[in-house]
């Protein structure tokens, strides 16, 4: 295990009354590609922001290597930044984006003396990270002449030409397509495992978090929900929230009859969940993959199809069981109006304590709800609202 | 662009033929002759009449006036600096304090505009007069005894009306606004997120401002510097008001060959033609320096 390099300890940010970060506890490895995920406005841009040292918390402190840099200006600090905008210099060229930090004169911290870096070192190191990025020949060129992608790859070339121990990256792909996006992944898990150092990486893209992440750091209403490792989030969500924030899922009220054992609609199912009290209320997930299709007889659960989407790889069955609708996804297809059965193996059941988020999410009935949603002019607006003023400070 | 509704702009491109375009023609014209020379012409007549018309006889009559056109682009210069250096701090004070601020601070620059321009001026007369208020508290606070009892002098006034620094506070007070706002606009506009990153990637205060906000900003300060120094090079109820008679600038003379005992119009004519190709020449030359610059804003 390596050893720590990051801690948050109960870090809490307010701006004008309003909690945004509500008493964080985080600590982060070195050589760990950790990932903030969550919707907008769940703290994770202001987390990042705390440890680059653009916002002191309002309370708690930041450990660097065991020391608080509370205090600390960002200049002084071993972190460099990605930004969501790239914020590269419009009056620099792609060479002098990336020498910017070099040319900055160091403390030497045995001397104590300023030491400026030779141009020709300078060069070599700025050469260097253009070819880590992929950019070579391009160091002529003035920034506003590059692509989308291009700039971006400048931004991370200018944040690790410094050598920082840790990079930080506030959704530095929400700006690109879908394919180059897919690109850029790969390539920051390279660049990280090539250059061996700390990736603090914040997106609100579940896909993104899971494919890339050693540690993801799931968070909502500035609380962390939980932190694992990619398949623990996705396998052993703690909560409604976290299960639905991550893939689909179906939620479902479930009473723990014993240890092992969980009743659905008034029906028990094997699973391999315990440490509950008796007779405890709790909410229980079923992936849409986890579910079998089987003859109406056969079933543990029956139900009728209500909807079907054909998805390529798969079907998106809409179910109706005694009212609740599920989403299946299955390979088998299942006419509208058929009546099936399902069967659900016991490492497909995952039993969480009830929390604040219970209800909210998990039911299939309004599956066009959240199309709906996206087409309601007003919550957008509300939205961008919130994250406008968060930005602000 | 050419769109159906080109020919709303029909009444401006007229406007500016007759008021703009044809003065320059006849500003040119007059320049290149003479009343000798234009009646000359009337008598010979013909084509070679008209060809003869034109001389360079006002131009190398421009010689004598070297002083004042040198008077009139120093003083320019230096009241164009003295702008910058206070202008360019307030600018960027301005734009980096809170909207309150911001808001109070734009309303004192703008509020001495409201006022006419004569009598702002009259208002600086009467301040720096040699029985003026300011002589007469330093009066009365005796510091002219004092002078004269100490160096053994015997002056009973500063003269601070009818110097150039004079002219100069003149021209400062009233174009110091000219470049607050262009550079004050620039910088309010600056993305925060380069500064953090400038800041991220190791830069403390001055080395963000040396290095991000000013260079930045040298378009607002371009315009800025433009707008302060064509008005200044060519003012002449400045330099009329605040430097007496002493401190003749190319306004001056320009205007005593159109409206002044001088009456010689095509003398004039000239005169303003060399201000206005050296000063088409200074900006063209500071823009293409800040050409870069400019485009990088653009973006």
């Amino acid at each position: 295990m390596s050893k720590e390099l990051i801690r948050l300890e109960n870090c809490t940010m307010e701006f004008d009354g309003e909690v945004v970060l509500d008493n964080i506890d985080l600590y982060i490895n070195d050589h760990e590609f950790l990932t903030l995920l969550g919707p907008s406005g769940c703290g994770k841009t202001t987390t990042l922001r705390i440890i680059g040292g653009f916002q002191t918390p309002t309370s708690g402190t930041v450990f660097f290597d065991g020391v608080g840099i509370n205090s600390v200006p960002p200049h002084k600090r071993a972190v460099n930044t990605v930004f969501q905008k790239y914020a590269l210099f419009p009056h620099l060229n792609v060479f002098e984006n990336i020498a910017f930090g070099l040319r900055i004169p160091k403390t030497d911290p045995e001397t104590g003396k300023k030491v400026k870096l030779s141009e020709g070192e300078i060069r070599e190191r700025v050469m260097d990270m253009l070819r880590v990025v992929n950019l070579n020949g391009f160091e002529k060129r003035r920034v506003n002449q590059l692509s989308g992608g291009q700039q971006q790859r400048v931004a991370i070339a200018r944040a690790l030409v410094n050598r920082p121990k840790v990079l930080l990256l506030d959704e530095p792909l929400g700006a690109l397509d879908l394919k180059l996006r897919k690109d850029m992944q790969n390539e920051l898990k390279r660049i990280q495992q090539a250059m061996g150092i700390t990736f603090i990486y914040v997106t609100h893209d579940q896909e993104e978090a899971l494919s890339m992440s050693d540690t993801v750091v799931v968070m909502d209403k500035g609380r962390i929900q939980q932190i694992g490792t990619p398949e623990d989030i996705y396998n052993e969500p703690k909560n409604a929230f976290v299960a639905d924030f991550i893939g689909e899922s179906n939620i479902l009220d479930g009473i723990m009859r014993a240890d092992g054992v969980v009743e659905i609609f008034n029906r028990r199912f094997q699973c391999l969940d315990g440490g509950f009290a008796k007779d405890e209320a709790v909410d229980v997930v079923i992936r849409p993959e986890d579910v079998d299709i089987v003859p109406e007889d056969q079933g543990q659960l029956k139900g009728t199809v209500t909807n079907l989407t054909f998805k390529g790889v798969h079907y998106d069955t809409i179910v109706d069981f005694y009212g609740f609708k599920w989403l299946i996804q299955t390979t088998d297809y299942c006419p509208v109006g058929s009546r099936i059965g399902i069967k659900i193996d016991p490492d497909g059941i995952h039993v969480m304590k009830k929390s604040q988020y219970s209800g909210l999410f998990g039911d299939y009935s309004s599956y066009s709800e959240e199309y709906d949603e996206i087409g309601d002019a007003t919550l957008e607006l509300q939205d961008e609202a919130e994250e406008g003023e968060r930005n602000e400070d | 662009m050419r769109t159906k509704l080109s020919w709303l702009a029909g009444p401006y491109v007229l406007w500016m033929a007759l008021v703009v375009i044809v003065p320059i023609l006849l500003v040119i014209f007059y320049a290149f002759t003479t009343a000798n020379s234009v009646e000359l012409a009337e008598l010979e007549g013909g084509l070679a009449g008209f060809l003869s018309m034109f001389t360079l006889e006002n131009f190398a009559r421009m010689g004598t006036y070297t002083v004042i056109f040198a008077r009139s682009f120093e003083l320019a210069a230096v009241a164009t600096v003295v702008c910058l250096l206070i202008g360019y701090p307030l600018a960027y004070v301005m734009a980096r304090e809170g909207p309150r601020f911001q808001r109070m601070a734009m309303v004192l620059i703008m509020l001495p505009m409201w006022v006419n321009f004569l009598l702002r001026t009259y208002a600086w007369m009467s301040i720096l007069e040699n029985n003026g208020i300011l002589n007469n508290f330093f009066e009365s606070i005796g510091l002219f005894s004092l002078l004269n009892a100490v160096f053994g002098l015997d002056i009973d006034h500063f003269s601070l009306i009818r110097t150039q620094g004079a002219v100069v506070l003149g021209m400062v007070y009233n174009y110091l606004p000219f470049m607050v706002l262009p550079v004050y606009s620039v910088i309010i506009k600056l993305d925060q997120s380069l500064l953090e990153a400038a800041r991220d990637l190791g830069a403390n205060t001055s080395g963000v401002f040396r290095k991000v906000i000013f260079p930045l900003s040298l378009p607002g300060v371009l315009s800025g510097v433009t707008m302060v120094f064509v008005p200044s090079v060519s003012t002449f109820a400045i330099s009329r008001m605040m430097g007496g008679n002493t401190q003749m600038l190319l306004g001056n003379l320009i205007e005593n060959q159109f409206l002044g005992g001088a009456y010689n119009p095509h003398l004039g004519s000239a005169i303003a033609l060399v201000m206005m190709v050296i000063v088409v020449a200074c900006m063209w030359v500071m823009n293409r320096f800040g050409e870069g610059e400019e485009q990088a804003v653009m973006l």
